[in-house]
């Protein structure tokens, strides 16, 4: 501390409103020249707004963003990597066609005296940056289509530091990796730190911020809560001050086991190559039933082929005792499945047509008089989930695209409820749902449980996992792992089954 | 004054009032214009597009698109009039030509659905396909000496309307309840809208899609049916350029590329204002070769005005939900 100049980057007091939402309320930030620092916050917390004014895209109400203590404004994301700021965003924004070294210089290939690139120069320059993470072998002038989902990740990386930042934001760039290409990511990082570039790391994975970061900065809400040195906290700092508030609360009460109604879906040697094998489990009558495990552990792949979306190769399953066929999400419908999608937007909704619409589209034959629809019938049904769901808005008629994440994803489980489902698979249900609307979506599961429907909650957020589930099943490598009743339930009990090395391969 | 509102903001509408401006201003420009013979030449004319923008709508609406409806007029015609010719029966001929344009839709339908390939790959392929068998087929000669009572099809008049006209009516009235309020071809909006949703929400897409493109070839057959019967004569050429009439139509009827919405009133007056448009050109004696241009203009036009309200309500989108 003994140099003039202490933070390479520094946000003081930044302040985003969008109608009606302040996104960031005073956030405060400090980043030491050739340290990671991890940003923590639950959905909606204000980090990737955070990140995209650091980066350029918004323009902060108030506040000042200091770079080398001096202060600076950015109009847009080209002024911010030109200033030194480099993002390195969630969705791969790689051209598959185009080679290596030409993703790395997009529309900056060096070029000679006509405009025409100047090839080898360029290939030199990709060489010189991927040796610096090893990859020396790799031949710059492979197309990106080739490569792995990891080198993808690290051709991107190399592609914003191509422009020699002082600062590198990861907006979750473990989302889609395996372990072992998660450890060499976090080297990778470590020796940008060596060079002097200083990384910002968002992530959900708590643990990983104990391997990667120096420190963190921890927000809820849109507040800045605090920030600390990793080596000074633990895992259950970080919770309760992203939390913020006991978790009971949001998760409301458990109800005794003993209340369960008789098993509704039961799953036997459920089979499909390369996705999952063997897979057996049971959910009861008023069941809350969490599937836990890492990216890639064959949750939702178990979920599509339960609910006829995708064919097993083998297995059986049952709803109320009668086997149902595996052929089409139609008729997991007609035997009384539902699924809640975890990709709404591309998968669950109908964007562009309004909430009334949304909220029947699963059972269009129950709205029909004659050959005809009831439009008096879908008015009735669509004003009542309004009201029941809490939906914000002024209208049924309103477009879907229109509403907020928390909104939408109301109307998507909305049309699931709707159907009365035996059985309800919820597949990530408040990923990108604010807490407000989070708590809400809990206790409408809840409630649908105590009316004697069997919950198969998906999620990657453990928390959830660990205070909306009666049980737990783990999943790891498409196998089941293990199971854990909920109250001996704990965070490491959990992750110890969903990494464990030592599975055998055998049934658990 | 709530559904005054509404009905302002529906695209079938707007483009009644256009049409109704321009009839009202040729009514005074042109002595001609009113006179019955004038509208029903106009009808009659653009009574073959109008019976193939039905189904189109159907299809558009779904998502789908469809090349080739103008060699499957060509194509059905040609066979119908043969098969006639060897002295098979009307009705028995008839319903053969129907079925082939059934069968050529299942064809692109298959390949589109199950298949996997991209519409408008599929259906170019398609048009260059019946068109060349309707050439293969007929040594490229027109056939004609077709029998009266099939003739009738296409030149029956009741109370001076000619049956063209008749049966496009008949088809629109009814297409048009039937998309709009049936259950069934409802599912067609959900399609469109979001394939991926629709398969998870229980709607079979697989079937409403080949189902889609069947009706689409069954109408054309029928189209070219028609035409055949109207002019006594089947045509190796009729047809040529007719799908980008239809699909134009369809899309300043409101529908789109993307699919999800779109009705067969709109199409329907789509159709109607460009045939207008032709009409009002000739009598005011333009110059023949600008109407195609002007066409053309008029469906920019209509997509112009939707890219500006979907603007719109993006940016409301921008300001309201971000996170």
């Amino acid at each position: 501390m003994s140099e003039g100049l202490v933070f390479v980057l520094e946000a003081q007091d930044i302040v985003k409103t969008f109608p009606g939402v302040r996104a960031l309320n005073g956030v405060n930030l400090k980043i030491k020249k050739g340290e990671t620092h991890a940003l923590v916050g639950e959905n909606g917390a204000g980090k990737s707004t955070l990140m995209l004014t650091l980066g350029g895209v918004h323009k902060p109400d108030s506040g000042r963003i200091l770079l080398n203590g001096k202060p600076v404004t950015f109009s847009s994301p080209q002024d911010a990597v030109a200033q030194g700021i480099s993002v390195v965003y969630q969705e791969l924004s790689l051209v598959p066609a185009l080679s290596v070294a030409e993703n790395i210089f997009a529309n900056r290939q060096p070029v000679g005296a006509l405009g025409l690139i100047r090839r080898r120069e360029m290939l030199k320059k990709a060489q010189e940056l991927l040796a610096l993470f090893d990859l020396e072998d790799l031949d710059p002038s492979t197309p990106v289509s080739r490569l792995s989902l990891a080198n993808q990740q690290v051709i991107e990386i190399l592609k914003a530091i191509s422009t020699n930042p002082s600062v590198l934001i990861l907006d979750e760039p473990t989302s889609s990796l395996t372990e072992h290409e998660a450890k060499r990511l976090f080297e990778n990082l470590a020796r940008l730190n060596q060079r002097g570039i200083s990384c910002i790391y968002i992530s959900h994975h708590l643990s990983e911020i104990f391997k990667v970061a120096h420190s963190v900065s921890i927000m809820r809400d849109g507040n800045w809560v605090c920030d600390a040195r990793v080596s000074d906290i633990d895992e259950e700092f970080l919770i309760s001050n992203m939390v913020g508030r006991t978790l009971v609360d949001i998760y409301g009460v458990r109800p005794s086991p003993d209340t369960f109604g008789p098993v509704r879906l039961d799953v036997t040697g459920l089979n499909r190559e390369r996705e999952f094998s063997d897979v057996s489990f049971q959910l009861r009558a008023g069941e809350i039933v969490g599937f836990s495990g890492l990216v890639g552990a064959g949750r939702t792949e178990v979920a599509h082929a339960v609910f006829g979306a995708t064919l097993p190769d083998s297995g059986r399953v049952l709803v109320d005792g009668q086997e149902i066929k595996l052929r089409s999400p139609r008729q997991a419908i007609r035997a009384g499945i539902g699924y809640l999608t975890e990709d709404r937007k591309s998968m669950g909704l109908y964007l562009d047509f309004n909430i009334r619409e949304n909220l029947v589209s699963n059972r269009l034959h129950r709205f029909t008089f004659g050959p005809f629809m009831n439009d008096k019938a879908i008015d009735q049904a669509a004003d009542k989930a309004i009201a029941d769901y809490r939906i914000a808005t002024k209208s049924a008629r309103k477009t879907v695209r229109m509403l907020s994440g928390g909104n939408q994803q109301k109307v998507l489980l909305g049309a699931w409820i709707g159907i009365e489902p035996k059985v309800l698979i919820v597949d990530e249900p408040t990923r990108g749902v604010d807490i407000g609307a989070r708590s809400e979506i809990y206790g409408f599961l809840r409630q649908l449980a105590g009316r004697g429907t069997a919950i198969m909650l998906i999620s990657s957020d453990l928390t959830e996992i660990l205070g909306l589930s009666d049980r737990i099943v783990v999943m790891k490598g498409g196998r089941i792992a293990g199971e854990v009743p909920a109250d001996r339930a704990t965070e490491e009990s959990v992750i110890s089954l969903a990494t464990a090395s030592n599975i055998n391969g055998g049934k658990a | 004054m709530n559904w005054l509102k509404n009905l302002t903001r529906q695209r079938e509408f707007m483009i009644a009032v256009i049409v109704a401006a321009i009839a009202v201003t040729m009514s005074f420009s042109s002595p001609y214009f009113l006179y019955p013979e004038n509208l029903m030449a106009l009808l009659l004319g653009l009574s073959i597009e109008a019976i193939i923008a039905v189904a189109m709508t159907h299809l558009m609406v779904s998502g789908g698109f469809d090349m080739s409806v103008g060699s499957i007029v060509a194509f059905t015609g040609s066979a119908t009039a043969l098969l006639l010719v060897s002295g098979i029966p009307v009705v028995v001929a008839v319903v053969l030509g129907l079925l082939v344009g059934a069968a050529i839709g299942l064809f692109n339908g298959f390949i589109i659905a199950k298949v996997g390939i991209n519409p408008f790959v599929t259906t170019l392929a398609s048009l260059s396909l019946f068109r060349g068998l309707t050439l293969i087929l007929t040594q490229g000669k027109n056939i004609s000496g077709l029998p009266a009572d099939f003739n009738v099809i296409g030149q029956f008049r009741l109370f001076d309307v000619q049956t063209p006209i008749l049966i496009a009516l008949v088809l629109i009235v009814l297409g048009d309840t039937v998309l709009r309020r049936s259950r069934f071809f409802r599912q067609s909006y959900y399609i469109g809208g979001n394939e991926k949703a629709a398969r998870l929400s229980g709607i079979p897409v697989d079937r409403m899609k080949i189902l889609a493109y069947v009706l689409t070839g069954l109408f054309a057959a029928l189209a070219g049916i028609v035409m055949v019967a109207r002019l006594g004569a089947a045509s190796t050429t009729s047809g040529t350029g007719l799908e980008l009439r239809v699909i134009t139509a369809v899309i300043i009827g409101g529908a789109s590329l993307q699919g999800g919405q779109g009705t067969v009133l709109g199409a329907f007056l789509g159709s109607l204002l460009m045939g207008l448009i032709t009409n009002a050109l000739t009598l005011l004696g333009v110059d023949v070769y600008w109407q195609t241009f002007v066409i053309g203009a008029t469906l920019l036009l209509a997509v112009l005005i939707d890219r500006y309200g979907k603007l719109r309500t993006e940016k409301m989108e921008l300001r309201g939900m971000n996170k």
